[in-house]
């Protein structure tokens, strides 16, 4: 087993509204810049155990699926770093 | 007829529910959401709140607990299940219902009184109620429901829309939608209809101390008509 890190990437669908990335880019504009869109999302990090690199990605995967995204409103990228540790128990 | 109102950490209008019930004189019991058990219920209610503070989406965490797993099984059964504000959205991340809620299109908070007009009659909670206008308040940050095209349009043709807010005079005007909801959609029942989810505070209009007293027509369909198959 080896430890991993997974970030996943969050952001709303294109076609749903972000209401939150529309204030951001309004305050943008008042800072001077020329704005023309904002997405806003979040970025989750894990750190877990998992057998390998393939493990680890299809983990990181599932909890996308299941719980960090939904799917209805969200898409997800996952980008797993290297094994942070090569044996764990 | 027993009811039991659901309590995930931080629900907050469990005693609202109970007050409601009490004055309507239906049994009724807060039911901790680690040791639901759904069995010896007839019909379950989700309350309002934060559940797990809203981390990460408003209702995202308490689709994992253990009563929302027993409310799967018990909406299958054909239990009476009504999910309001926090409730709808624990009911739509827990997939008993479509789409989802998300943020108030204007990005504030709405406390308020609204207008919806009851579009399906499908539902325990319902029954009786077609084309009435009920006026109920509401207090949510994220009630705007949201779906994809091909869902929007099962919804509308399956009568699944059980409640749209609307003016004075019953017309779905974009100032009578509180929060930028799609097709001024306030509520949404499961194909079934013993599901119902609304985004509105039934609980608090069942006396007119509080207002209105709107909700209790909404919440006494339970006591008096509901009928649950073995």
């Amino acid at each position: 087993m080896g430890e991993f890190v997974a970030t996943i990437h969050v952001r709303p669908k294109g076609e749903v509204r972000d209401p939150q990335g529309e204030a951001v880019a309004g305050a943008l504009r008042a800072l001077g810049f020329d704005v023309t869109d904002v997405r806003t999302g979040k970025e989750i990090v894990v750190r877990f155990a998992a057998a390998d690199d393939e493990g680890a990605r299809d983990a990181a995967r599932t909890m996308g699926d299941q719980l960090l995204a939904n799917p209805v409103i969200e898409d997800y990228a996952v980008e797993l770093g290297a094994p942070t540790e090569a044996a764990r128990g | 007829m027993k009811v039991a109102i659901l309590l995930y950490p931080g629900t907050w209008s469990e005693r609202d529910f109970a007050h409601a019930f009490g004055l309507l004189g239906i049994e009724h019991e807060i039911v901790w959401h680690a040791d639901a058990d759904l069995h010896g219920f007839d019909a379950a209610i989700v309350p309002g709140g934060f559940s797990y503070g809203d981390h990460l989406r408003a209702g995202a965490i308490a689709k994992l607990s253990p009563a929302t797993r027993e409310l799967r099984r018990a909406a299958a059964d054909g239990m009476p299940i009504l999910g309001s504000c926090n409730g709808f959205q624990i009911l739509c991340e827990a997939g008993l219902l479509p789409g989802a809620l998300v943020r108030n299109t204007h990005l504030e908070f709405r406390c308020d009184w609204v207008r919806m007009r009851v579009e399906s009659e499908e539902t325990p909670f319902t029954r009786g109620l077609g084309g009435e206008l009920l006026r109920m308040p509401i207090a949510h940050g994220e009630g705007c429901w949201v779906a994809d095209e091909d869902t929007l349009l099962r919804v509308e043709s399956s009568g699944q829309v059980a409640l749209r807010y609307v003016d004075e005079r019953g017309t779905a005007t974009p100032e009578a939608n509180p929060n930028g909801s799609t097709a001024n959609i306030a509520g949404l029942r499961n194909e079934a209809g013993n599901v119902l989810g609304l985004m509105p505070h039934p609980e608090r209009c069942v006396e007119d101390l509080l207002g209105g007293t709107d909700g209790r027509r909404m919440l006494e369909g339970l006591g008096a008509r509901t009928v649950i198959p073995a």
